[in-house]
């Protein structure tokens, strides 16, 4: 899933300084699950924004609404009137729900309410870790099913580098992911296939190669 | 081409016992204090690497550096790491250094930019330490860029070194890199500096049972420790590095730090001269090369062996 973290409070109140009717729009997705922008979120941050606002002598009026996905028209489609009525939309999505919202209501000011961090997942209550990159072509078929893409905290193909130690990274508190990789390799007896070199790796699958568009004319309608 | 060989390359060839210095490139648009280094280490060390924005810091480029030591007669071993620039970059790179009658090419991953004076950078690492050696290597073998298209000519022809870190985990997979390291086209190795000589021997035992010091040269990498206060830092904040409690004690203990510095310096040189299969010392002492000269006497490796006819080519 998408991981995302909510901006500070901070933040979020200077970007809606001038608005005083914002709608907040949390989704039912991803942002739900790590806990930063589903309906329980955006209860919270519109009660805290009305706290602060009255008490700055500029109240706020609070719409509240939570969509199935905001990635998606026909989710949006639903909350057109209440989009009307607010002069800004405070969107509790990932980059992706906010654009669908921004791009679906051209006329009004959207603000992103979260930081979105990684594709990933919850490791424990309370932790999320990144898992992929989305370079375009996968290559956990050769590394044990552990992406050193995302994972390496310098995408080494050929790991690991020279600052492994105690299966840390010696960049951040994270595993060093090549020795998991290499770990894993030599309980599955497949050693030889880490002996082979992994060539240059075509990035332009990734972003590298200019923003992704995924075309399937076997599932277009009309 | 093999008049055209590096003078390190010739020295490993002959069997001798090689010594490598280092200079770190300055924050600064000046090359007066490379050549300054560089007297130091003339006539003492065969060739010296010039590191390539260092913990990822910026300074002077190593083949900018790399010019100034020619020119200082001294023979570089430009360093080059894969954090700051994509295979255009490196390639582009490397065609410059070697018109410029840069031979010696070493090929590192490079420290995470989080390390250094500029932690909100991008890095780029398009390719890694290894694929960096294959492309290296097949520019010279196939006369190819990265891509497959043909150089037509002038090929750059590098003598190709790696690093090797005895002493990072996991053990055996270090071996393991190394041998995949060769395969991709590395010929010649400088380990992490070495300190804990028990584990080195213990990791060359492992090399020779793969045959791996018949197919590269390995330089062992030392490094003269000025103070116990210098030791103790090492100790707690570099990573990839062991450094043994005796040494930190021996240094504290000894009237002399520096003089102490440089007799741990000698013996483990000494000892490791022994150990089969290392065919060269690399010592690094940056902001320490006036001690190197002292150091190379002292083991007994001066003079430096002349290769007759070789001048360091005329730029
Ligand atoms: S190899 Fe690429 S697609 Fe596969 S998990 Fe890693 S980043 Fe994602
Ligand atoms: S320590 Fe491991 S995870 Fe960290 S950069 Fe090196 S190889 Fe990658």
């Amino acid at each position: 899933m998408i991981v995302a973290e909510q901006k500070s409070f901070d933040e979020i109140s200077k970007m809606v300084e001038s608005f005083d009717k914002v709608l907040i729009l949390g989704c039912n997705e991803c942002v739900t699950v790590c806990l930063a922008g589903g309906e329980k979120e955006v209860g919270v941050l519109a009660t805290s924004l009305r706290l602060l606002r009255k008490q700055g002598d500029r109240p706020i009026t609070t719409l509240e609404e939570t969509v199935t996905r905001q990635c998606e028209w026909e989710y949006l489609d639903q909350i057109e009137k209440l989009a009307e009525e607010a002069d800004c939309i405070i969107s509790m999505a990932c980059g992706v729900g906010v654009q669908y919202v921004a791009e679906r209501f051209p006329d009004k000011w959207v603000i992103p309410a979260l930081d979105t961090k990684c594709a990933g997942g919850s490791v424990k209550h309370g932790q999320w870790e990144e898992r992929c990159g989305m370079c375009g072509e996968c290559i956990l078929h050769k590394t044990g099913g552990i992406c050193p893409v995302a994972r390496c905290s310098k995408r080494i193909l050929n790991g690991p580098c020279g600052g492994s130690q105690n299966g840390k990274c010696e960049v951040k508190d994270v595993d060093c992911i090549w020795d998991q990789i290499y770990k894993r390799m030599m309980a599955l007896g497949r050693m030889d296939q880490l002996l082979e070199i992994e060539p240059e790796k075509n990035w332009s699958k990734a972003r590298d190669g200019g923003p992704r568009k995924l075309v399937r004319e076997d599932v277009m309608i009309g | 081409m093999s008049e055209n060989k590096s003078r390190l390359q010739t020295l490993f060839e002959q069997g001798e016992f090689v010594v490598t210095g280092e200079i770190g490139p300055p924050k600064g648009a000046t090359g007066s204090g490379i050549r300054e280094h560089a007297k130091h280490l003339k006539n003492c060390v065969d060739a010296t690497n010039l590191t390539d924005n260092q913990t990822a810091i910026v300074r002077l480029s190593s083949i900018a550096a790399g010019l100034h030591v020619i020119q200082a007669g001294v023979e570089p071993i430009v360093q080059m790491t894969c954090r700051d620039r994509n295979r255009i970059a490196i390639q582009s790179d490397l065609l410059g250094a070697y018109s410029l009658g840069i031979k010696n090419l070493l090929c590192l991953s490079g420290d995470h930019q989080s390390f250094g004076n500029h932690p909100t950078a991008a890095n780029v690492f398009d390719v890694d330490s290894i694929q960096l050696i294959r492309i290296v290597k097949r520019m010279k073998d196939e006369k190819v860029f990265a891509c497959g298209e043909e150089i037509k000519s002038d090929e750059p022809r590098f003598f190709i070194g790696a690093v090797a870190n005895p002493f990072a985990d996991p053990f055996e997979v270090r071996v393991y890199r190394m041998e995949k390291k060769i395969n991709a086209g590395a010929q010649f190795f400088q380990t992490q500096i070495i300190f804990d000589l028990e584990r080195f021997d213990r990791w060359m035992e492992l090399v020779r049972e793969r045959g791996l010091h018949e197919r590269a040269y390995i330089m062992a990498g030392v490094m003269p420790v000025k103070s116990a206060k210098v030791a103790a830092y090492m100790q707690k904040s570099v990573s990839g590095m062991i450094v043994p409690d005796e040494m930190v004690d021996r240094l504290k203990k000894a009237e002399d730090q520096k003089a102490e510095a440089v007799e741990i310096c000698v013996e483990q040189i000494k000892q490791i001269m022994k150990i089969k299969g290392v065919k060269g010392v690399h010592i690094m002492a940056v902001g320490w090369e006036e001690i190197v000269p002292s150091i190379v006497e002292k083991v007994g490796l001066l003079p430096r062996p002349q290769i007759p006819g070789a001048a360091l080519a005329a730029v």
